[in-house]
């Protein structure tokens, strides 16, 4: 028996919301007696896997083959399906992002497990196994009761400050047996927005609306972001209008986030926009109409004009960095 | 090819959401149902549109639900399709709605399911790639681009900071999501249409749940906004650092 998570890496290198993840099931493992065992999958360097015992992983199963270059859903399930029967798994933790959104419920619908998607809470073990997860894109939460033998749940990135302490953990390769069927999805190429941070990952994020004018004033956002080290986003007209690309749009119908802190600059608020961006811990609001209804779903709120106001925290943000 | 567009009614967008019976339903006292803007903007427009370019020939949209699911379905017919089909059963968790529409999928044999990138209500993400492991099928997520020639799909799809091209040989089941294509409005000619065509009702399959949302609740109230001065940056940037803690 044992809790399983599926850990995501760049190069080798463990992302921090998998460290997050690690953590989360370490806490489950607590709770019920048993013991972490991580998931990872590609060629990653022996001390990296073992640091995962510091997030409270006693063992690591590492899946290599060439094929698994690139992620692929039905691989990476034959993976986590081999993974959980050598371990007898009865949690499975996966990350509530475009890999662990895959992966995990052809794990659940394959083992007949509930799923709870996108927990944001620990499951709390005294009425059984409950698991909080935000619904109605974020206006509201579910808790949702997971009742068969096998659970499985993918944590909503950034819901816990990842806290590093002891310990090492064994690693031991994972066999397992591929047909061809496994790789008929190929990835043909691959475009990573280059330098930039990504947005779903990123914690602090520097967002426009219509109210920016036009495509020419993005440059204040750009920069207030470079200084920040954050990610731009958008709303969703701005996106229509191609004054950005789609993947910056955010809300209902484009991207969830959840960062530290969403600096939402001559947007109005719409309902639609809120739910995309509802989960930042912390939410800036710069417009020049003190009726915007995005002022009442925030924390901070600078009322005038972007075009002057922007620049200026840009400034200030320059100094306070020089100070430290 | 034979498409299946998975679609899901869903609280309209601007409604306000309100729980009864001491937190533990969703009160539908005057929402309005539409279709989950995923499935009505994407995966089925650009099954029409495949329709439209003779490359598929039939397009059919399934829901799971009971009988009130039906204005939505028939939204989805006024746009266009082949044939509704209701699955009566409850739609319970995702993993028996995943379960009923792969039953169903089964009987007729389809080439492609689209299905949306997540409802916006319950916002699993998970029933697209249910269905592709109870069908045993590839499956591809978060799909912003589709097209399909020679029985081989080519999919631009977004994965975490950027997007990748990947292909794979039919049958497969995609999850939609915007790039798409372009919204379209029913139009009157589509809406007559529309109730001519068949609604077909199939019986659910044996199938129980394992998960049941026992509770809802509403997220702690905003303490109300901070403002600051447009003159004073500094000072913002001070809160951010020692009262929010976020830089
Ligand atoms: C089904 C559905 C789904 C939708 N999905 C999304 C979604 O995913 N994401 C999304 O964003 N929207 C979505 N929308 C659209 C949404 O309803 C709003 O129309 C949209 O968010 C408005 O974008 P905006 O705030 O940039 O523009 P506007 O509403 O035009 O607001 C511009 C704001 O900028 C302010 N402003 C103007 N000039 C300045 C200045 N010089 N300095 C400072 N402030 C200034 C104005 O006061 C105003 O508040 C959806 C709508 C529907 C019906
Ligand atoms: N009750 C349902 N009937 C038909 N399709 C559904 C239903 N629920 C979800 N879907 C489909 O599955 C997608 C993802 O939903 P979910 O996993 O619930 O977030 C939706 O966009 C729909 O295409």
């Amino acid at each position: 028996m044992s809790v399983l998570v599926l850990v995501e890496h760049t190069n080798g290198a463990f992302k921090k919301k998998s460290l997050e993840a690690v953590q989360y099931a370490a806490h489950i493992a607590k709770e019920t007696v048993t013991s972490v065992t991580a998931v990872a999958v590609g060629n990653i360097a022996d001390a990296a896997m073992q640091e995962l015992g510091a997030y409270g992983a006693q063992k690591v199963l590492n899946a290599t083959d060439a094929r698994l270059e690139h992620f692929i859903s039905r691989a990476y399930t034959k993976v986590m399906l081999a993974a959980a029967q050598k371990e007898g798994a009865k949690v499975i933790v996966g990350l509530h992002d475009t890999v662990g959104k895959a992966v995990s419920p052809r794990l659940a619908a394959r083992l007949g497990a509930g799923l709870a998607a996108g927990a944001v809470a620990y499951p709390d073990l005294s009425k059984g196994f409950v698991v909080k997860k935000t619904v109605f894109s974020g206006k509201a939460f579910a808790f949702v009761s997971i009742t068969s033998d096998v659970k499985v749940i993918t944590l909503m990135p950034n819901t816990f400050a990842v806290v590093k302490g002891e310990g090492s953990a064994t690693v031991e390769k994972l066999d397992v047996s591929f047909s061809d069927a496994d790789f008929a999805v190929q990835v043909k190429e691959v475009a990573k927005a280059s330098g930039a941070v990504p947005l779903s990952e990123a914690e602090l994020v520097v967002s426009g609306g219509r109210g920016m004018k036009g495509p020419e004033n993005w440059h204040v956002l750009e920069d207030l972001a470079k200084e920040l080290g954050a990610a731009t986003a958008c709303s969703r007209p701005v996106a229509d209008s191609h004054w950005r690309p789609h993947n910056e749009h955010v809300g209902q119908t484009g991207g969830t986030i959840r960062p530290n802190l969403y600096i939402a600059v001559g947007i109005s608020g719409a309902i639609q926009h809120l739910a995309g961006v509802n989960g930042s811990k912390t939410i800036v609001v710069i417009n020049k109409d003190p009726e915007a209804p995005f002022f009442s779903a925030a924390n901070y709120g600078v009322l005038g004009d972007a075009m002057e106001i922007v620049p200026k925290l840009t400034e200030a943000v320059k100094k306070f960095k020089a100070g430290h | 090819m034979k498409i299946l567009v998975c679609i899901c009614p869903v609280p309209d967008t601007t409604t306000k959401v309100a729980f009864a019976d001491n937190n533990t339903h969703f009160s539908t006292a005057g929402v309005t149902f539409i279709i989950n803007p995923y499935d009505e903007w994407y995966a089925l427009v650009r099954a029409l549109e495949f329709k439209e370019a003779g490359i598929a020939t039939d397009v059919h949209m399934v829901t799971v639900g009971k009988a009130d699911a039906e204005p939505v379905i028939r939204k989805a017919l006024a746009l266009g399709g082949d044939e509704a089909i209701r699955i009566d059963a409850e739609s319970g968790d995702t993993f028996t709605v995943a379960a009923q529409i792969a039953e169903y999928a089964k009987t007729v044999g389809y080439d492609m399911v689209l299905c949306g990138k997540e409802s916006i209500d319950y916002n699993n993400g998970s029933v697209g790639a249910m269905i592709a492991e109870l069908l045993d099928m590839n499956y591809i997520g978060f799909a912003a681009k589709l097209d399909v020639a020679s029985g081989v799909a080519t999919v631009v799809r977004e994965i975490e900071g950027g997007e990748e091209t990947d292909t794979c040989a039919l049958p497969l089941v995609v999850s939609c999501q915007k790039g798409m294509s372009e919204a379209r409005i029913p139009n009157m000619r589509g809406i007559m249409a529309a109730r001519t065509k068949p609604l077909k009702v199939v019986a659910s399959a044996a199938i129980s749940a394992v998960s049941s949302i026992v509770a809802y609740e509403m997220p702690p109230a905003k303490s109300g906004v901070k403002m600051i001065s447009a003159d004073n940056m500094d000072e913002l940037v001070s809160l951010l650092h020692n009262e929010a803690k976020v830089i």
